[in-house]
């Protein structure tokens, strides 16, 4: 295949990974990987490298818009940050001693996971009492909505900072973003607002990968004839995507997406399990 | 950007980070746009290389003085590894603006917090984790 061919249908295929990242609220490196890997054959190495880029990407792009609405908790970002940093470091150390196989059946388990977290119903639910740490910590906060100011407390930051711990180890590992741990962790455990959590998690998305892909990029991972039509391609599709976003329900998308992401990430365990990458 | 004529508060400080991060998207996308288009013309009609099997990128395009010494000699590559450099940076930098915004703020506890966490991200840059 000629590079100019190549380089066209990668940034097609980025660009819709950036549109479905933007409307379902999966990173863009659930598509990414697959389609280097399982379409391309490319070795599960430079995927990851081209995961991460794409993850960075998505992330300071939407995030710029969320900040500026002033729904992001800054504060639990950079705290939970501790976190995540330790994990995506951890985790990139650890990439180095992991079979390719392995971590293609990992990729799969966590592709999986994100796909069934998506559908689950959110917790709207401001809470009154927080815990005394959180307190303590600053991290309570409030958000903008329609009907007025809603302020939030957090319980539970021991908890969540552990999930944070191991969604920063995935994301050092797997070049991903990991937002439906962090969402997880945010949404479930600290009993954060979902509209709050998803952006905070997103804020946090960037850091996490920046911290991994330097790593990755003085081990040779990041190819830039790789990473050039990712970059592009993601951050096109992603500015479509919140575009779209406005207009239209995201709801039957999502379960579309989310069936489809599973039989793809069936097809990574298989093929990880026969040893084929 | 005029930080000086707003009063120095998070909501304030939530704009200014809001537009640094969509600038640093914004050049890594027009400097890997460039590189791109240099690289398409100069190679799209050779066949592809093989990346089936790993071997690992130059030093040409994983260290920074290897970038730069690429970028001297015009080479599209480096262009667009300078492009992936931009958009690292850009969460890295937004860390040290959390910092400086939070000393503003005299927020002696997310001082404290936001040093860490550029502590480690630096300690992996600089750490000798190339293993």
């Amino acid at each position: 295949m000629l590079i100019l061919s190549f380089t066209l249908i990668l940034l097609l295929g980025a660009y819709l990974a950036g549109l479905t990242g933007a409307l379902t609220g999966l990173g863009g490196g659930v598509v990414i990987i697959p389609l280097l890997t399982l379409v391309f054959h490319i070795d599960m190495r430079y995927a990851i490298g081209a995961a991460l880029v794409s993850s960075i990407a998505t992330s300071s792009g939407s995030a710029s818009a969320y900040v500026r609405e002033g729904i992001t908790n800054i504060r639990v970002g950079m705290f939970l940050e501790i976190a995540t940093t330790i994990g995506a470091v951890t985790g990139a150390m650890i990439a180095v001693y992991t079979p390719v196989n392995l971590v293609a059946i990992i990729f799969g388990l966590t592709l999986i996971f994100s796909a069934a977290m998506t559908l689950r119903k959110k917790n709207e639910h401001a809470e009154t009492e927080g815990s005394p740490l959180a307190a303590k910590l600053k991290l309570n906060g409030s958000y903008p909505t329609p009907s007025g100011v809603v302020h939030y407390n957090l319980r539970n930051v021991g908890g969540g900072f552990s999930i944070m711990t191991l969604a920063g180890i995935l994301s050092g590992l797997l070049g991903i973003g990991s937002g439906a741990l962090k969402v997880l962790a945010m949404d479930t455990a600290m009993r954060i607002p979902f509209r709050v959590s998803t952006t905070t998690s997103n804020f946090m998305v960037g850091v996490t990968a920046a911290a991994s892909a330097v790593v990755y990029l003085q081990r040779g991972y990041i190819d830039p004839a790789i990473a050039m039509p990712v970059i592009i391609g993601v951050l096109a599709g992603a500015f479509t995507g919140t575009k779209l976003l406005m207009r239209l329900n995201p709801k039957k998308l999502r379960l579309i997406f989310s069936i489809a992401i599973t039989l793809v990430a069936l097809q990574m365990i298989y093929n990880g399990l026969q040893h084929k990458f | 950007m005029k930080l000086s004529d707003t009063k120095i508060n998070d909501r304030g400080i939530e704009i200014f980070i809001g537009r640094f991060l969509r600038w640093g998207v914004l050049s890594s996308c027009a400097v890997a746009i460039a590189g791109g288009i240099l690289y398409l013309v100069n190679h799209g009609m050779e066949v592809m290389p093989d990346y089936t099997v790993f071997h690992g990128e130059d030093a040409g395009y994983t260290s920074l003085p290897g970038i730069i010494k690429g970028l001297e000699t015009g080479s599209a590559k480096e262009v667009i590894q300078a492009g992936v450099i931009i958009l690292l940076a850009t969460p890295i930098l937004r860390i040290f603006l959390s910092l400086i915004s939070f000393i503003l703020e005299k927020d002696r506890l997310y001082v404290f917090i936001t040093a860490i966490v550029l502590c480690i991200i630096l300690g992996s840059m600089f750490g000798g984790l190339k293993i």
